[in-house]
């Protein structure tokens, strides 16, 4: 071991070791696993104990840097590379921020998966605390070496939790295009890794942050390290072009989207990031590139939000919007910023979306028109959803506040007007989308049935490709399977099994959607949502209050070094969102503008936003034309020349022996002709030639 | 008298043996040839003997005799086996290992 195991470390390697041993021991004793709910209750606990083991190494850890490692991969005697952890203020705050969010959507999945059967909840919990700990060991990572190895861990762990349900082909199909897509930027990322490390000869984040801020590193040729990994959070953090993933990833359980949209999978991308700033400092060229990426993915994610009918959708676009805005933020050289919107972010879309899982759970369906009137019958969930839509509004008063004009002012100060008017735009469709949907869901009376139907999935289904649109037949195989009835509780997935399916029934038949059983959702999963909620509140309360400075406390001390921004941002900032809110209002609330004069106003964008900008189709092109294509040049080269020669060879040897079967006539004299034969002609032999 | 003429006897009866062997169609014929194949080497063997004044080659005789006279008796002892299953001792009615 190397370093000193003070308290703040011990305290990290506990929390990053008690999900491992509650994967271990999850993975295998199988028995324990397959009873369910004990499973889950230990998972759970020791994600609380991580919880709180992190909390006691933010609170005594954030100030000096504290770092324990073990020797690893030993080569000629020297340690290419450590592993252990790294306690900073950085990866000390995030690991909270994970182990928090994992924590309680833990405990909010023992609500939401209470009719899963027994031996596949177990299942979900030991994935549950796999990611837990891949997140952590990310975010405590000493060096890139390490990062890298959790990186992957995340991405099998997104994989198996969002293809949890794997008997529904369209949630393998998304697991499938989760993994893929992020893998194509973990190329880069790895290339990146390895080409800095010829360059430097290091993987230690610490010894890279020495070298590059004394200027030993060769600013020749780096431009293409940090855009290669810069690939690799583009893949994790679901930048454009690589977004897609990420609304099919809505496939899993919706704790799941909440864990992975929150805290860890798409945060890794921005974290990594944000640990290598100092090294991206140095090329200035590839941060432009990250910004103009960020903001255009902000602003195609928000304008894709405003279409869906879906509400985890509408989240799930949310999210990649914001990851844009952290981008744009490290993009403009302020990754506290960005970073500070991360934890933000983290908390109050964990809210958003456990408060979308509870409406899920109470109504027994996605679709946004079948919802309304809910805030009558579930007044605490829709409280706490719209505390954390205005979060995401970036209200005052409220998590995303300051986080959302640190953002803005940096990218102002920064230098960069373009990526900052198409930022402020989305801060207005942020807001608009978001009360969409709270204004759909909560207030209002439901929509009769007629709309459903037509209404978002019907264009996509159907035209969209199979492989890459898992996401538009989603909403078709539930319903489906709803008609159908899926009698066996074997197959039927928990969704569907606990939609009421008798007022499924009604509804197909009957026109009005009444939604007669939605009630508040139990105890474990109302918990987790004021605990966020009243995060959220807490700590935008205090940085309204305190302003730019108190994100020092979130981000650490580097912070307060940014130039203070303009005074008229902020006013613009919020009146952005308040004009969204207004619009939503005006639109979906006292309708004084009609929805589908306005969706007809914007025709041509709405349209393309409903084929999701044929970004989906130009990936299945791709896929189609170019992979496919190659796969069956390659197989017909397999198939008929390969394969071809290996048949005439074996031909031929069957045609041979077949041939000289005749010689074996099984007359013993034949056989002593032979030999006399062949010692008369051995002794010409040596008569004669030798 | 030299070597030459043991040996050109010897080359006979073991041409005689061999042609045997090799025409006969009755397997005790082709025995019988074999028998004559043998003590073929076995006059090479005196002969040798003899003539180098070794008396390797003597001992070796008594053990070729011995030998073939076992080999006489297993087989005669094949052939009437043979002959119980297939009712015939013909040799090119013996076939079985045809390919």
């Amino acid at each position: 071991m190397i370093g000193v195991l003070t308290g703040s470390a011990l305290h990290a390697l506990i929390a990053l070791l008690l999900p491992a041993f509650s994967f271990l021991v999850l993975a295998i004793v199988a028995p324990f696993r397959r009873l369910g709910r004990p499973a889950a209750w230990f998972s759970t606990t020791c994600a609380a104990a991580a919880f709180v083991s992190a909390l006691i190494a933010w609170h005594y850890g954030a100030e000096q840097i504290a770092k324990v490692v073990w020797p690893w991969l030993p080569s000629g005697g020297v340690t290419i590379a450590d592993v252990g952890v790294l306690l900073d203020a950085q990866s000390s705050v995030m690991l909270c921020l994970v182990t928090l969010v994992s924590f309680l959507v833990q405990f909010y999945s023992l609500g939401y998966l209470h009719d899963e059967p027994a031996r596949s909840l177990g299942r979900y919990y030991a994935y549950q605390s796999l990611f837990a700990f891949s997140m952590i060991g990310l975010a405590l990572a000493p060096n890139l070496l390490q990062l890298f190895m959790c990186w992957e861990l995340v991405g099998l762990c997104s994989y198996l939790l969002i293809g949890y349900w794997y008997q529904r082909p369209s949630a393998a199909r998304a697991a499938v295009k989760a993994f893929w897509i992020t893998k194509a930027g973990d190329v880069g990322l790895l290339i990146g890794i390895v080409m800095l490390w010829r360059l430097t000869g290091t993987f230690d984040l610490q010894q890279l942050r020495m070298l590059a801020t004394s200027g030993a590193i060769p600013v020749a040729g780096l431009s293409i390290i940090t855009f290669a990994i810069y690939m690799g959070a583009m893949g994790k953090s679901a930048q454009f072009p690589f977004h897609v993933w990420l609304p099919d990833a809505m496939e899993g359980p919706t704790p799941v989207s909440a864990l992975i949209h929150a805290a860890t999978m798409v945060t890794a991308g921005v974290y990594l990031l944000v640990r290598t700033d100092w090294l991206f400092a140095l090329t200035p060229n590839v941060l432009t590139i990250v910004a103009w990426i960020g903001a255009f993915t902000a602003l195609l994610a928000a304008v894709l939000a405003c279409v869906q009918d879906d509400i985890k959708r509408v989240l799930a676009y949310s999210t990649v919007s914001q990851l844009g805005y952290m981008m744009t933020a490290i993009g403009a050289g302020v990754a506290a910023a960005g970073f500070l919107h991360l934890l933000t972010h983290g908390l109050f879309k964990a809210l958003l979306f456990l408060g979308a899982g509870a409406v899920i759970h109470a109504v027994g369906s996605n679709d946004l028109p079948r919802m309304g009137g809910l805030a009558r019958r579930m007044p605490q969930t829709a409280l706490l959803f719209i505390v954390g839509t205005l979060s995401l509004a970036g209200i005052p008063l409220f998590g995303g506040f300051l986080s959302k004009e640190e953002i803005l002012g940096a990218v102002w100060m920064g230098g960069l007007p373009g990526p900052f008017a198409l930022l402020l735009l989305v801060a207005f469709l942020t807001a608009f989308y978001m009360f969409r949907v709270v204004f759909l869901a909560f207030f209002g009376t439901p929509a009769p049935v007629a709309a459903v139907v037509h209404a978002g999935h019907a264009p996509a289904h159907g035209t969209v490709g199979q492989v890459v649109s898992a996401s538009a037949e989603a909403a078709a195989d539930r319903r489906s399977a709803e008609r159908e009835g899926w009698s066996d509780p074997a197959r039927t997935p928990p969704r569907v099994a606990h939609s009421h399916l008798h007022n499924e029934a009604v509804v197909e038949g009957a026109h009005v959607h009444e939604v007669p059983h939605a009630h508040e959702p139990p105890a474990t999963m109302l918990l987790p949502l004021w605990v966020l909620a009243l995060m959220t509140m807490a700590v935008g309360v205090y940085t309204t209050w305190g302003g730019a400075a108190t994100a020092g406390f979130f981000v650490g001390g580097e912070h307060a070094e940014q130039a203070v921004p303009p005074g008229w941002l902020t006013p613009v900032a919020v009146g952005a969102g308040l004009a969204g809110i207004l619009l939503a209002w005006l639109t979906y609330q006292t309708r004084a503008i009609n929805a589908s004069s306005l969706a007809a106003a914007f025709g041509p964008i709405r349209s393309a936003a409903i084929r999701k900008f044929w970004i989906d189709d130009v990936f299945e092109t791709i896929y189609g034309l170019i992979l496919l294509g190659l796969a069956r040049v390659v197989g017909w080269i397999d198939r008929y020349i390969v394969d071809g020669v290996l048949n005439l060879l074996s031909d031929w040897t069957v045609q041979a022996g077949d041939e000289l079967r005749g010689i074996q006539t099984g007359k013993p004299q034949d056989y002593v002709y032979g030999v006399a034969t062949g010692v008369l002609v051995l002794v010409l032999l040596m008569r004669l030639v030798f | 008298m030299g070597l030459q003429p043991y040996l050109l006897l010897s080359a006979t009866v073991f041409s005689i043996g061999l042609f045997g062997v090799m025409t006969r169609r009755n397997t005790i014929g082709i025995l019988l040839g074999v028998e004559l194949m043998m003590n073929a080497v076995n006059i090479n063997l005196v002969a040798f003997s003899r003539y180098t004044a070794a008396a390797s080659g003597m001992i070796f005789t008594v053990f070729t005799i011995c030998i073939t006279v076992t080999e006489a008796a297993l087989g005669l002892a094949i052939v009437i086996l043979l002959f119980r299953v297939r009712r015939t001792v013909m040799a090119d009615h013996l076939d079985l290992l045809k390919g």
